[in-house]
């Protein structure tokens, strides 16, 4: 655990001094913070690592293009992309970037399907997740009826958290099914928001695309499980009097696509403000162009970042019981629990049908 | 026009969508189903062990308290058998006394009612014998005309040292 504390932290003063440099390219010509914010929390068609006087660090991703008629180009992002240079946008095959964004040269119709930063960190993070779950189940493999060891010890309580104050408690005794969704977008979320605390790394988590995909999904999987009492309370919400129906109906459908909205934007505003605190407690040296100010910076932007492993922790963990709740909701069977989501005590009802 | 970070990408949708699925597939098949299953088969394991452990107290109790009852059973019965016993030899040691007693008494009375006898008979030959030697002596008597006194008594206490009460 000590260990553990120590490669945190580690993490977290480095994501502080690591990014000053990344300011200090913009430094030259009148540093504009918003920017510099907006276009470190925003996805780009390459990776830049860092910039030093000698020049920029930067990896050019694929991009990928379908225009209908034309049909799908992939070349390097070095072609069209100006890195940190001013300029007119360089063009390539008819596209060009303007900021960031992918247009073609004759403003025709594009679909971008490009391997973006967040995409290339999505992908890492997937084979992330994928290398540490089956070395967490190959441990059970290994160690098949005896005390967990290692990494599968460190996974091993989140997981039964996840199982029985999660699932187990929102869901009854139906959760086994939902537990491979809400496991992994938990685990999701969660490595995503520490990957994404860690410089240079891309800001998945708190880009509204990937929360609203996670929220959809949700959505897809509550209305799938939903039973006759989730729309029985929908359309026929019981205790209200018969001309306040037609109000309650639109209450309750808007309802409906309200809670994943709220999904998509908690986590990403709760990520993306985070980042925006962080990369302005560090924009500050450079707006005040004086090293006097490093010890605040470097103070509140420590202190922000343990702060954003707590919400990344948090974050994750929210979606995923709001997410149970809410399926839980959906195929709850009796039909008085109007007041309370979902069960108060899966477990003991679990334990009843065994 | 929301600004950019606002507006969902969708390229991002796409591949965010693709590779979330993909991992969810991957990580359901070769990650959850194999941890949840060995959570469950450990838990099933450990609660079956807890509950053997009870039932193993439990049967241990029983086998405890049935050696105990077992043990003061058998207390029980050693001393009844004790008391039986005692008291049969007392009863018997009873009878035996009295029987000996009753025996004792018996000989007593015989030996009591012999010795009678053996003296009653031993009497009427004293008297026999007696009756006989006075006759005898009588006899003798009469039959010498003793002038003498002394000579007489001398006579008489020969006779007498000659028959000698047997």
């Amino acid at each position: 655990m000590k260990r553990l504390l120590s490669i945190l932290l580690c993490f977290v003063s480095l994501s502080v001094f690591a990014n000053e440099p990344a300011g200090e390219g913009a430094k030259a010509e009148g540093f504009n913070p918003g920017e510099m914010i907006l276009h470190h929390i925003g996805d780009s068609h390459e990776w830049h690592w860092l910039a030093t006087d000698n020049g920029n660090f930067t990896t050019y991703l694929p991009i990928i293009a379908y225009r209908p008629g034309k049909g799908v180009s992939v070349f390097s992002s070095k072609h069209i992309s100006n890195g940190e240079s001013e300029g007119p946008a360089k063009e390539y095959d008819g596209l060009k970037l303007d900021h960031e964004h992918l247009v073609s040269t004759d403003g025709s119709k594009l679909y971008d399907f490009s391997i973006t930063k967040n995409v290339a960190g999505l992908i890492g993070s997937a084979i992330l997740m994928l290398v540490v779950f089956t070395a967490v189940a190959s441990g059970y493999k290994k160690n098949h009826g005896r005390a967990p060891k290692g990494i599968q010890s460190f996974f091993e309580p989140i997981i039964v958290f996840i199982r029985d104050e999660v699932a187990k408690k929102n869901i009854g005794p139906k959760y086994e099914r939902y537990m491979p969704y809400l496991l992994t977008v938990f685990f999701f979320i969660w490595f995503n928001n520490l990957l994404g605390l860690t410089p240079g790394a891309a800001n998945l988590s708190g880009n509204i695309a990937v929360t609203m995909v996670l929220a959809v999904l949700t959505l897809i999987i509550t209305l799938a499980s939903s039973n006759k009492y989730y729309w029985a309370h929908i359309f026929a919400t019981p205790g209200v009097p018969k001309p306040l129906l037609p109000i309650m109906i639109i209450v309750e459908v808007i309802g409906i696509f309200t809670k994943p909205f709220s999904l998509m934007i908690r986590l990403f505003a709760n990520i993306t403000a985070g980042h925006i605190v962080v990369l302005s407690f560090i924009s500050l040296v450079f707006i005040f162009k004086s090293w006097a100010v490093a010890p605040v910076t470097l103070a509140f932007g420590l202190f922000i970042n343990v702060l954003e492993l707590l919400v990344a922790v948090l974050q994750a963990f929210i979606f995923t019981l709001l997410t149970s709740m809410y399926i839980g909701g959906a195929v709850e069977d009796h039909h008085d629990a109007d007041l309370q989501m979902g069960y108060d005590d899966g477990s003991a009802s679990t334990h009843v049908s065994h | 026009m929301l600004p950019a970070f606002l507006s969902p990408e969708l390229g991002l949708i796409f591949w965010q969508l693709v590779i979330f699925l993909l991992v969810l597939f991957l990580l359901a098949k070769f990650a959850w189903k194999p941890i949840l299953l060995a959570l469950k088969e450990r838990e099933d394991s450990i609660e079956g062990a807890l509950r053997m452990a009870d039932q193993a107290k439990i049967e241990m109790q029983q086998l405890k308290a049935g050696n105990e009852k077992l043990l003061t059973d058998a207390r029980l019965e050693r001393d009844r058998m004790m008391q039986e016993a005692t008291q049969m030899a007392n009863q018997f040691r009873e009878t035996e006394k009295a029987r000996a007693t009753a025996e004792a008494n018996i000989i007593i009375q015989q030996a009591r009612e012999a010795i009678q006898q053996e003296k009653n008979a031993a009497l009427a030959e004293v008297k026999n014998t007696a009756a006989k030697l006075s006759l005898d002596i009588a006899e003798r008597i009469l039959r010498r005309e003793l002038t003498d006194p002394a000579a007489q008594t001398q006579l008489v206490d020969s006779y007498l040292k000659d028959v000698k009460l047997n």
